[in-house]
């Protein structure tokens, strides 16, 4: 389990922009950090603590699960999915 | 490039220039006069305590003249806070630094304890002092490069 890759993508830009394509230093000034920091969270380079994942939920209106979407890597429901993602590509 | 990595880059060049020059000037001016100065206590002890205030004089100097330099250039101002992510940076960092060092101190203490002359257990505390310094800053770019 520990050497297991976890995956956590995110969905703050979609939210940005159905948000009215508010602006990372926007985000930042609201959830108070640096602009810095939220690029590094959208890129996925930085995972956030529970207060400021909070945080930047409440200001979209948007329970956490619809921010962080977490899936180990050898999730094999996952795997499923994608399998029949490649299959129906080749159809 | 983040204006902390920025910030990292005027940090490591203030202590190069620091260190440089506090060192051409002590060696000029002390050192090349009297060899025998360096095994003098008196003298290491006040070596230390002049740099001290030296190095945060001029540190801050820098960061102000760069403060200043990235308003005009950017049009931005530097945050006057540090979040999450700058503190978990700012702690990595140090971890680093402080290995360096105890590293640096053991190969001093290791140096007396070998019989070499005090002055080589000093210079090598400086050098400690200055690679773990300037391995804070290395490791602040890589973390911000890398996220954290």
């Amino acid at each position: 389990m520990e050497n297991e890759k976890v995956l956590i993508s995110n969905s703050i830009r979609r939210l940005r922009f159905f948000a009215g394509e508010m602006t990372q230093q926007e985000l930042a000034d609201r959830t108070g950090v640096t602009r810095q920091t939220i690029v590094a969270i959208e890129n996925g380079k930085y995972f956030p603590s529970l207060e400021l994942a909070f945080r930047i939920a409440h200001t979209f209106i948007v329970p956490l699960s619809d921010l962080f979407i977490y899936y180990p890597e050898n999730d094999p429901v996952l795997i499923k999915l994608k399998a029949k993602q490649t299959k129906k590509e080749k159809q | 490039m983040g204006h902390q990595e920025k910030q990292s880059i005027v940090s490591i060049i203030g202590s190069v220039l620091v260190i440089g020059f506090y060192s051409l000037y002590v060696y000029r001016n002390y050192i090349q006069a009297d060899l025998e100065l360096l095994n003098d206590f008196q003298f290491w002890g006040k070596s230390f305590l002049y740099l001290i205030p030296v190095a945060i004089v001029v540190q801050i100097v820098i960061h102000i003249i760069f403060a200043i330099a990235n308003r005009i250039i950017t049009q931005e101002d530097l945050p006057d806070f540090t979040d999450e992510r700058d503190k978990l940076i700012e702690l990595k960092s140090i971890r680093i630094s402080h290995w360096i060092f105890i590293l640096g101190f053991m190969l001093a203490m290791g140096s007396l304890a070998m019989g070499m002359k005090p002055y080589i257990m000093f210079l090598t505390l400086i050098s400690s002092g200055f690679l773990a310094s300037l391995a804070s800053e290395v490791a602040k770019i890589i973390y911000y490069r890398k996220g954290a």
